[in-house]
């Protein structure tokens, strides 16, 4: 019976296969080989190394992910170990209010980062009114990394919360009751433990960040992040094969950023010893 | 006495976390209702500048809610039926096709965009119709489709109930519909509210992929930051809020139902790696 069904399950997948080839992998080749086409050949993938403008905003973008990939952790580990082992009044609420951001578009993102730091923004006028100086900083890496920490916030939250149910309650209670303060409790028990849940959620951090466009096309429009370099060299310079070379470089980074968080994470998911 | 210390503490710091989420989407309400941003509430409040947006803006709504619709539909009629072979199949193949179909998530959507358009730009008549948006959102979402049917047919024993119903005389095409569809209800219910709460925020993708003439909610937002003052870009929000909201607050309704019945079912099955919003581009 199972042999006969074969050509049947085949006829299910066609669609979205014959979709998936025709508008991703055909295009995606067409992209990697129109990278090639530019005065240097193959060459042109390394132009990130070779060329000091695509390097300094290689070397930006990524300091800027790491920097807001670490932050975001720190923040969420806190909050999120918080939430996971405190029952009170109005917990579902204040879980829902920290996911909601996960579905804003970063053009969003970037407008609320000018409603809190541009020129008619909240922190000028509260500073304004304190120092009588006004403080603006929407446009420039400052705004980029709040705006990129209001992003990822949420995702790692959501991450180390799932990570935090899972872990053993009984661990714990044995440490405390061999007379562990608080502190070595989270630096031996939990955190090692949590370990795969927060490599997961950096990886989702800063792969996000590295790609993220949308938040930068509102607010840095002179901040070489990669996303934006892609997009002038488009747009602007109408050099298509750098901006194809260039796309996957960047493609090629956040996709082993996730393809190395999960497989890390998969493996040491037990916690043990 | 030191534990509610630490209690307290806490809880102040995850509010402030709460407030920098949460202030900016109330001043950006705020301030699509006010008369005047700059002087604040005490200027009135005025459903003027929602009146703006929608004479400006209103075909970016219909154009968006027509493409996240016909995008539900897509990844509705090829998704199901591919994550019930994914299901059935399983092995290595499976993994493996799973895995590329994933990568429209994984990658950057200005790398798609910018293949979509090396590659079929020179087809004019699609280039410059709203189909061409619609082929990015398919590619993005329907991994989020799959992933969704696929968890809940994982989780549980479909096989036996296709052969039950296949001992009592259903045909291939009849199990399809009347036994794997109805039991992976839930997973495809996720999936929309995903896909369409996808679609409707879709830029970095759509921004590359639009005309003057297919322009998108988010493209409108865009240009309404980089063009209008500040009230009508923040009513324009608005609208996008009240879009979007409704789907957030149904997606996580829903995710809290389905724990509820993983937890009283208590399967053992391996938990397959979630693909939710967290992944989603911005």
């Amino acid at each position: 019976m199972v042999q006969s069904e074969y050509p049947k399950l085949f006829l299910l997948i066609l669609p979205a296969a014959i979709i998936f080839v025709a508008f991703f992998i055909v295009p995606m080749a067409n992209l990697v080989a129109v990278g090639a086409t530019g005065e240097d050949g193959m060459a042109a993938y390394l132009s990130v190394f070779n060329t000091p403008r695509q390097f300094e905003s290689m070397v930006a973008t990524v300091l800027l992910s790491l920097g807001v990939t670490a932050v975001a952790l720190t923040i969420s580990t806190i909050t999120g170990l918080f939430l996971v082992r405190n029952r009170f009044w109005g917990r579902e609420t204040l879980i829902s209010l920290l996911t909601f951001p996960l579905a804003f578009p970063g053009v969003v993102i970037g407008f609320l980062v000018i409603l809190l730091a541009g020129r008619q923004g909240l922190i000028g006028s509260i500073s304004n009114a304190i120092t009588g100086d006004k403080l603006v900083f929407a446009y420039s890496m400052a705004g980029l990394f709040i705006g990129y920490l209001y992003f990822s916030i949420p995702r790692v939250i959501l991450t180390v919360m799932a990570a935090a149910e899972k872990l053993d309650p009984a661990l714990e209670e044995a440490a405390r009751s061999l007379g562990a303060s608080p502190w070595p409790v989270i630096r031996d028990v939990i955190l090692p433990a949590l370990k795969p849940g927060l490599i997961a959620s950096g990886a989702i951090s800063f792969a996000t960040s590295m790609g993220a466009f949308g938040t930068a096309f509102t607010l840095a429009t002179n901040i070489d992040v990669l996303p934006m370099t892609i997009y002038t060299e488009f747009t602007l310079n109408a050099n298509i094969a750098g901006a194809a070379s260039l796309s996957i470089v960047l493609g090629l980074v956040t996709w082993l950023a996730l393809f190395i968080a999960r497989n890390l994470s998969g493996s040491t998911i037990a916690p043990s010893g | 006495m030191h534990h509610r210390w630490l209690f307290i503490s806490q809880l102040v710091f995850t509010l402030l976390v709460c407030a920098f989420l949460i202030v900016p989407v109330i001043l950006s309400a705020l301030a699509g209702v006010t008369q005047n941003f700059f002087f604040g509430l005490k200027s009135g409040l005025t459903l003027r500048w929602i009146g703006e947006v929608w004479t400006l803006y209103a075909d970016t709504i219909y154009l968006s809610l027509l493409i996240a619709i016909a995008n539900l539909a897509v990844t509705l009629i090829i998704g199901v039926p591919a994550a019930y072979v994914l299901a059935r199949q399983g092995g290595k193949l499976a993994r493996f096709i799973e895995e590329i179909i994933v990568l429209p998530v994984a990658v950057p959507g200005l790398a798609i965009a910018l293949a979509l358009i090396i590659t079929y730009g020179g087809f004019r008549d699609f280039r410059t119709s709203w189909v061409f948006i619609l082929v990015g959102h398919v590619l993005y979402t329907l991994p989020f489709m799959v992933r969704s049917v696929l968890a809940v047919l994982s989780s549980m024993n479909f096989r036996e109930m296709e052969e039950g119903a296949s001992s009592l005389g259903a045909s291939f095409w009849q199990r399809f519909y009347t036994v794997v569809v109805p039991n992976a209800k839930s997973g495809i219910l996720a999936g929309s509210l995903m896909v369409v709460t996808l679609s409707v925020g879709e830029f970095n993708l759509t921004w590359m992929l639009h005309t003057p003439l297919t322009k998108t909610l988010p493209v409108g937002l865009a240009d309404s930051y980089a063009s209008m003052r500040l009230e009508v870009a923040s009513a324009y929000t608005l609208v996008f809020f009240v879009m979007i909201i409704p789907l957030l607050v149904a997606m996580q309704l829903l995710s809290r139902e389905n724990r509820q019945i993983r937890k009283t079912k208590q399967d053992s099955l391996p938990e397959l790696e979630q693909l939710d919003l967290r992944k989603s581009h911005t």
